[in-house]
C-alpha cells in the first residue's frame, strides 16, 4: 500500500508544479524580470509578453493536435485548416457581419465543428498514410480558397482584424497583457479539457482503438464514433486557439493556411515527446522562443560577419530547427519527455510503471 | 474541338510532370513503407542544379538542355542516396520517425535553398524551339509539352524494362509485394532500399529541371508545391504500383486542366475531391493492393 501512495503522490507532482508555473505566469505582467537571449525585454513590456502569449497560443495549438496524433494515433496532415478556420473564419465574420465578439465567436466555434465532422467523417473512411494524405489534400484546398478569395480573405496580404466590434480592452499595444492572460487561461482550459478527454471512457476507447483497432470491433464497440470525436474535439481546440490568435497578431496571414504549417505543429508535438501533454507544452514554449530568438540572430552582427559556407545556414532559423529536429527524432527518441522520464525511472523506479501507457507504440 | 486537344495535350505535359515526382514516391512507399516528404527537395536540389548549369553554358542550345537534364537527374540521385544512407537506414523498421525525418529534412533544406539561392523566383531560359506552338488539329500547342510527354514515357519505359528485366528490378518488386518473404529467401532488401532511393530521386531531379521550364522559374518552393500533386496522385494510383501513378498522373493533370478552363480556375479544388472520391470508392487507389 505504501508503493502505491508514494506513486500517487508521486503522480500529483506535476500538477502541483503545474499550478505554482501558472501562478508565476499570472503575475508575469506585474513583475521585471530579464532573461537576456531568451526573451526580447523584461516581462512587463508588451514585446515580450506578446512573445509569452504566443508561446502559450503554440502550446494550446500543440495540444490539440496532441488529441488527434498522440491520443488517438491519427496522423493528420490538415491541422493548419482548423486553426485557420479558427482565425479566418472570426476574422470574416467580424468584417463581414454586424456580429459583436462572443455572438461571432460562437458562430465560428459552430462552423469549426461542422466543419471537421464532416471532414473527419470523409477523412476516416481510411486509414493509416491514406488518411495523412486526404488531410493534407482537404488543408490544401483550404490554402487554396483562401488564397483565391483575397477579396474576403486578403489574399497574399493577409486578412486584417476589423476592430468595431471587438471589446476595447483587446485592442492596443498596451492591452497585450490582457491577451497574455486569456492566452494563458486558454492554454490552461485546452489542457484540462485534453486531460479530461483522455481519461474519460471515450478517450480510453481512442487510446484503446489506436493500439489495436480489431480487439476494439471484437468487443462491440465501433472505433470510427470515438475516433472521429478525438479528431473533431482536436479540430475545435484548435479553431478556437486560432481566433485567438487573429487578436493577438491583430490579423491572420495565409501562411497559417499551408502545409508547413501543419507540419511545424507536428515538429513540435514531436520534439516535446509523442504521448506527453507536459512535454508537448513545453516543446511548444521552446520552439516558439527558438524561432523568435534565432530570426534575431540571424540578423545580427556576429552571424553576418561569418564565412558564407556557415552564414547562410545559420541565418535560416528554419534551417537550424528542421536539423535539430532531425537530431531529436534519431538521438532522442520521445523528445523531450522521453529525455525527462528517463531522467526519473533513473532516480524512482515507480515512476516506470505509470510512465508506459503513455507511450504510443511505434 | 481545338480547345479540347490543347487541353489534353497540355494535360498530358502537366502529367508526365507529376509522374517523374509520383513514381518515385510510389516505389519508395511500396518497397519501404515510408512516405519521402522530403522528395520535393530532391526535385528543387535538381531544378537548381539544371539551373546554375544553364547559366554556365549559356541556356539557350539543345546540349545545355540535355545536360541540365542529366545534371539534375544525378544530383537528384545522389541527395536522395544520401539520404537514404544517413537518416533513413539508421531508422530501419521505425517507420513513424522514417517519415518524420523526411519531414525535418525538407523543412530544412527549403530553409537552405532560400539561404543559398534567396526566396525570389530566378527565370530559367530554354532553346527557342521549347517556347514556340505546334498546331494539331486545329489546337496550338506549346512545344515544351512534348518534351516532357517523351521524357515521362522513356522513365516509365525505363522503369518497367528494369523492374522486369534486372535482377535488381525482380527483388524490388518482390519487396513491394511481401517483403518479409523476401527478406527470408535471404536477400538483402536493404540495397534495394538504397536503390529504389536513388532512382526515385533521379526522377525527381530530372522532373525538377523540366519542371522549371514548365514553370519558367526556379524558386524553393518549387518541390513542395508539386509533392502535393505528387501525393495526391500517388494515394489516386494506388501506393506502389507504378502504373497506377502513370495513370493517375495523367487523370489528375487532364482533370485539373480542364477544371480550369471550363470550371473558372477552380482545377485544385477539383483535384482534392476527385481524391476523396477516389478514396471512398477504392479506399486503397486505383491500382493499389495495401490500403
Amino acid at each position: 500500500m505504501k508503493l502505491i501512495d508514494k506513486a500517487k503522490a508521486s503522480s500529483a507532482t506535476p500538477w502541483v508544479v503545474g499550478g505554482a508555473l501558472v501562478a508565476l505566469f499570472a503575475v508575469l505582467p506585474f513583475l521585471n524580470i530579464m532573461i537576456p537571449g531568451v526573451l526580447p525585454g523584461p516581462t512587463y513590456t508588451p514585446g515580450t509578453l506578446q512573445v509569452l502569449a504566443l508561446c502559450m497560443l503554440y502550446s494550446s495549438l500543440a495540444l490539440s493536435y496532441h488529441v488527434i496524433f498522440s491520443t488517438a494515433g491519427l496522423l493528420s496532415f490538415g491541422h493548419a485548416l482548423y486553426f485557420a478556420v479558427g482565425a479566418y473564419g472570426l476574422g470574416i465574420v467580424l468584417q463581414e457581419t454586424e456580429f459583436e465578439l462572443l455572438p461571432a465567436i460562437g458562430l465560428t466555434i459552430a462552423a469549426a465543428i461542422i466543419i471537421a465532422g464532416l471532414i473527419g467523417a470523409v477523412s476516416l473512411r481510411v486509414t493509416g498514410i491514406s488518411f495523412a494524405m486526404v488531410t493534407l489534400a482537404f488543408a490544401q484546398a483550404g490554402s487554396v480558397l483562401v488564397s483565391r478569395n483575397s477579396h474576403i480573405t486578403g489574399g497574399e496580404e493577409g486578412l486584417r482584424l476589423s476592430i468595431e466590434h471587438v471589446p476595447s480592452f483587446l485592442i492596443g499595444v498596451m492591452n497585450t497583457r490582457n491577451l497574455y492572460w486569456i492566452a494563458l487561461l486558454l492554454l490552461i482550459i485546452v489542457f484540462l479539457i485534453v486531460t479530461w478527454f483522455e481519461r474519460s471512457r471515450a478517450g480510453h476507447v481512442v487510446v484503446a482503438t489506436r493500439e489495436n483497432e480489431l480487439r476494439v470491433r471484437v468487443i462491440g464497440i465501433r472505433p470510427f464514433v470515438v475516433k472521429h470525436l478525438a479528431f473533431v474535439i482536436g479540430a475545435t481546440l484548435a479553431a478556437v486557439v486560432g481566433m485567438l490568435y487573429l487578436l493577438l497578431q491583430s490579423g491572420a496571414a495565409p501562411r497559417i493556411t499551408t502545409p508547413d504549417f501543419t507540419l511545424t505543429i507536428l515538429v513540435i508535438v514531436v520534439l516535446g515527446g509523442v504521448g506527453s501533454r507536459w512535454g508537448v507544452v513545453v516543446g511548444a514554449i521552446i520552439y516558439t522562443i527558438l524561432d523568435q530568438r534565432l530570426t534575431t540572430l540571424s540578423g545580427s552582427e556576429i552571424i553576418q560577419d561569418l564565412p558564407a559556407i556557415l552564414r547562410i545556414p545559420l541565418s535560416e532559423p528554419l534551417f537550424i530547427l528542421g536539423t535539430l529536429f532531425i537530431l531529436v527524432v534519431i538521438f532522442l527518441p520521445g523528445g523531450l519527455a522521453g529525455v525527462a522520464r528517463r531522467a526519473t525511472v533513473r532516480s524512482n523506479p515507480l515512476r516506470e510503471v505509470e510512465a508506459q501507457p503513455d507511450e504510443v507504440k511505434q | 474541338m481545338s480547345t479540347i486537344v490543347l487541353l489534353l495535350v497540355t494535360g498530358l505535359g502537366l502529367g508526365a510532370l507529376y509522374f517523374l515526382v509520383a513514381s518515385g514516391l510510389s516505389l519508395i512507399y511500396g518497397l519501404m513503407d515510408v512516405l519521402n516528404f522530403a522528395h520535393g527537395s530532391f526535385l528543387t536540389i535538381g531544378a537548381f542544379a539544371g539551373y546554375e548549369l544553364s547559366r554556365l553554358l549559356g541556356g539557350d542550345s539543345w546540349w545545355t538542355l540535355i545536360a541540365s537534364m542529366i545534371l539534375g537527374a544525378l544530383v537528384g540521385a545522389l541527395a536522395a542516396t544520401a539520404t537514404e544512407l544517413l537518416l533513413i537506414r539508421p531508422l530501419y523498421k521505425r517507420l513513424i520517425e522514417q517519415v518524420l525525418v523526411t519531414v525535418g529534412l525538407a523543412l530544412a533544406s527549403v530553409a537552405l535553398f532560400e539561404g543559398i539561392w534567396g526566396t525570389d523566383a530566378l527565370f530559367t531560359q530554354g532553346p527557342a524551339f521549347l517556347s514556340g506552338t505546334t498546331e494539331i488539329l486545329g489546337a496550338r500547342i506549346p512545344n515544351d509539352r512534348f518534351l516532357y510527354i517523351i521524357v515521362a514515357a522513356l522513365v516509365l519505359i525505363g522503369l518497367i524494362a528494369f523492374l522486369k528485366f534486372t535482377r535488381y528490378g525482380l527483388i524490388i518488386r518482390a519487396g513491394v509485394e511481401n517483403r518479409s518473404m523476401v527478406t527470408a529467401l535471404g536477400i538483402d532488401v536493404r540495397k534495394a532500399f538504397t536503390l529504389v532511393f536513388a532512382i526515385g530521386g533521379a526522377a525527381a531531379g530530372l522532373g525538377g529541371v523540366l519542371a522549371s521550364h514548365y514553370f519558367g522559374y526556379v524558386s524553393p518552393q518549387l518541390g513542395g508545391t508539386l509533392l502535393i500533386f505528387a501525393f495526391i496522385v500517388t494515394v489516386i494510383g494506388g501506393l506502389g504500383s507504378l502504373a497506377g501513378a502513370a495513370i493517375a498522373s495523367v487523370v489528375v493533370a487532364v482533370f485539373q486542366q480542364f477544371a480550369n478552363f471550363y470550371l473558372g480556375g477552380t482545377g485544385d479544388l477539383v483535384v482534392v475531391l476527385l481524391l476523396a472520391g477516389v478514396l471512398l470508392v477504392r479506399p486503397s487507389g486505383l491500382l493499389g493492393k495495401k490500403a
